[in-house]
């Protein structure tokens, strides 16, 4: 089973539950952590792997052969991402904006094209125990996370149970994360923010066709539960798990501790969690 | 006409709540929501929308499935796995994986494909009580967030000049992909809001890498700093070794969250020591917005 954990906003908790659940799950079976989160790759805080190796991502940008070009201008016009220009006598390549599909070099007439590798990135892997773990990493300055998130997700390995930890928004860089998984958790906070971010999130995962279910963060005994307990009846997700708002949990993390770490106790509750998300899908 | 973008590289560090407060303690600015994604400075700033804009951007692959023949030529070209085979042969687009390359239209040998260029979103021109306001709304699971980022942001620098205002703050995103560096560009200060944990130190150290990329001047900001005083101390000193300003150190309070379910900028919701603070942080801001650039 593939789980990703999305939510729209940021700083909701993703890692913190992606973290948790998986570590939770370890001892039971075999479990793959794929942080999506390749902008800012930070669940390896908790899980504290071993990183093995660390294979760089490339994309395929065109290099134009100028003794076959003849400037005729058929690459700049087929170009929807307009990263190339001819201009008398030379051809521009603006790498930043080539989104690396091959229309140039293969529409070129003169076969004067051909696609290199450029380096945006870089997938690490290694092993947390019996955990295997696997995040990317984008370039600082490159601007496109989904063929890092793309590479990544090709080494998922479908014999494990799969956690992945995604980015936040509800743009191309989450659609990639998600994309593919059986079930996806929602992890929102009780405040109008999180509120106006779950309705996106759970948009994105309807739009996508995958399951969900929300993961209430920070709840505390006031109003604002509600509205998203209100909110998730509306629309049918169910709400699997909550997690009380309490300045211990957010000084564990901030010294890198898992709540598994500092709360033993929450194992159960993660364990709760997993199941939930196994009966709602049968 | 200045531009401060407020930015994290990690999400939820208080970027919105800031953004807020500074809006609230501005007197002559225009102000922009360039979290596009999932955008929320609009539950504190109740704007009255003005004008309403669609925007349209990218292309997306449709087959007419009367047309294909399914030939399967454009099946392995296609880059992004957003053609699919069905059980005759036929092809079909995933909408969600085409980027719109055009690959597939290029080569189709019976003209099934069209190129068709979607909605992909809305943006606003906004009245609040603290001025003009622009702001947006991608669609869902939409592309091209940084061209909308760059269209809200080009509105917000006519409204200034119209209007003669001075200060243009904007409410950036997390990360450090596109609609980031669009949001970055040609700005002239990056106010960098972070966090004492590990996550909130890693990506000070990616945004600001960023920041330096495209030569801007940062200044940072630990919000909820007492809650580990060494790593605020470690941001502090990691921020002093590459002379970036540490303008603020905000105390973790309950009371911002009460004045988000509120929906009030939170200098306007309370007035105890960490409001104090924001207050003198703004004060510093501009103070360095007039010292750099002055």
């Amino acid at each position: 089973m593939i789980i990703s954990v999305a939510s729209g906003k940021g700083g909701t908790g993703k890692t913190t539950v992606a973290v948790n659940l998986a570590l939770a799950l370890e001892a039971g079976q075999a479990v793959q952590f794929l942080d999506c989160d390749v902008e800012e790759p930070n669940a390896h805080f908790f899980i504290k792997p071993q990183i093995e190796e660390s294979r760089d991502v490339f994309t395929l940008i065109p290099e134009i052969d100028e003794s076959r070009c003849t400037y005729c201008g058929k690459c700049a016009q087929v170009c929807a991402y307009h990263a190339l220009a001819v201009v008398k006598g030379t051809v521009l390549v603006f790498s930043e904006l080539c989104h690396g599909c091959g229309a140039c070099s293969l529409l070129c007439p003169e076969k004067a094209i051909r696609e290199v590798g450029k380096k945006i990135g870089v997938i690490e892997s290694g092993r947390a125990g019996e955990m295997a773990f696997l995040q990317g990493r984008l370039d600082v300055g490159q601007a496109m996370s989904p063929p890092v998130i793309r590479a990544l997700k090709k080494r998922l390995d479908p014999g494990r149970t799969v956690i992945i930890d995604a980015p936040p928004g509800t743009s191309c860089p989450v659609v990639e994360s998600v994309k593919r998984s059986d079930f996806c958790l929602l992890v929102t906070e009780p405040t109008p923010f999180g509120l106006h971010d779950l309705e996106l999130a759970a948009a994105t995962a309807k739009e996508m066709n995958i399951p969900c279910g929300v993961v209430i963060n920070r709840a505390s005994l006031g109003n604002e539960d509600g509205t998203i307990r209100d909110f998730c009846a509306a629309k049918e997700i169910p709400v699997v798990m909550t997690i009380p708002f309490d300045r211990k949990i957010a000084e564990a993390y901030s010294r890198g501790q898992t709540i598994l770490g500092a709360f033993p106790a929450y194992r159960e509750k993660f364990l709760e969690l997993f199941e939930r998300v196994g009966k709602i899908r049968s | 006409m200045k531009q401060v973008v407020v930015i994290s590289g990690k999400g939820g560090t208080g970027k919105t709540v800031l953004s807020a407060c500074f809006a609230a303690l501005s007197r002559n600015a225009v102000l922009a929501d360039v979290d596009v994604d999932a955008s929320n400075l609009h539950l504190l700033l109740h704007p009255e929308i003005q004008e309403r804009h669609v925007f349209k951007s990218g292309r997306k692959a449709r087959i007419d499935a009367a047309k294909c023949v399914g030939c399967g030529l454009c099946l392995p070209l296609c880059r992004f796995d957003a053609l699919v085979e069905d059980d005759q042969g036929r092809v079909r687009v995933d909408p969600l994986s085409c980027e719109g390359c055009g690959v597939c239209f290029h080569v189709c040998p019976v003209q099934a494909v069209t190129l068709e260029i979607p909605t992909s979103g809305e943006w606003y021109v906004s009245h609040t009580k603290y001025g003009p306001f622009v702001h947006a709304r991608l669609g869902i699971a939409k592309e091209n967030s940084g061209k909308l980022v760059t269209e809200v942001r080009k509105k917000a620098g006519e409204i200034a000049e119209r209007e003669g205002r001075d200060l243009l703050i904007m409410d950036g995103s997390p990360g450090i992909g596109c609609p980031v560096i669009a949001s970055l560009t040609g700005t002239d200060l990056a106010f960098v809001v972070t966090e004492p944990t590990p996550s909130g130190l890693h990506d000070v150290e990616r945004i600001v890498d960023l920041i330096r990329h495209f030569e801007i001047r940062a200044a940072c900001c630990i919000n909820k700093y007492d809650l580990n005083h060494d790593n605020s101390d470690g941001i502090e000193r990691w921020c002093r070794a590459r002379s970036i300003p540490v303008v603020g150190k905000i105390p973790f309070d309950p009371a911002v969250t009460e004045s988000v379910v509120q929906g009030v900028p939170f200098v306007e919701y309370a007035s105890n020591s960490s409001a104090d603070e924001i207050q003198r942080t703004w004060r510093s801001l501009l103070s360095l917005i007039g010292g750099i650039l002055g």
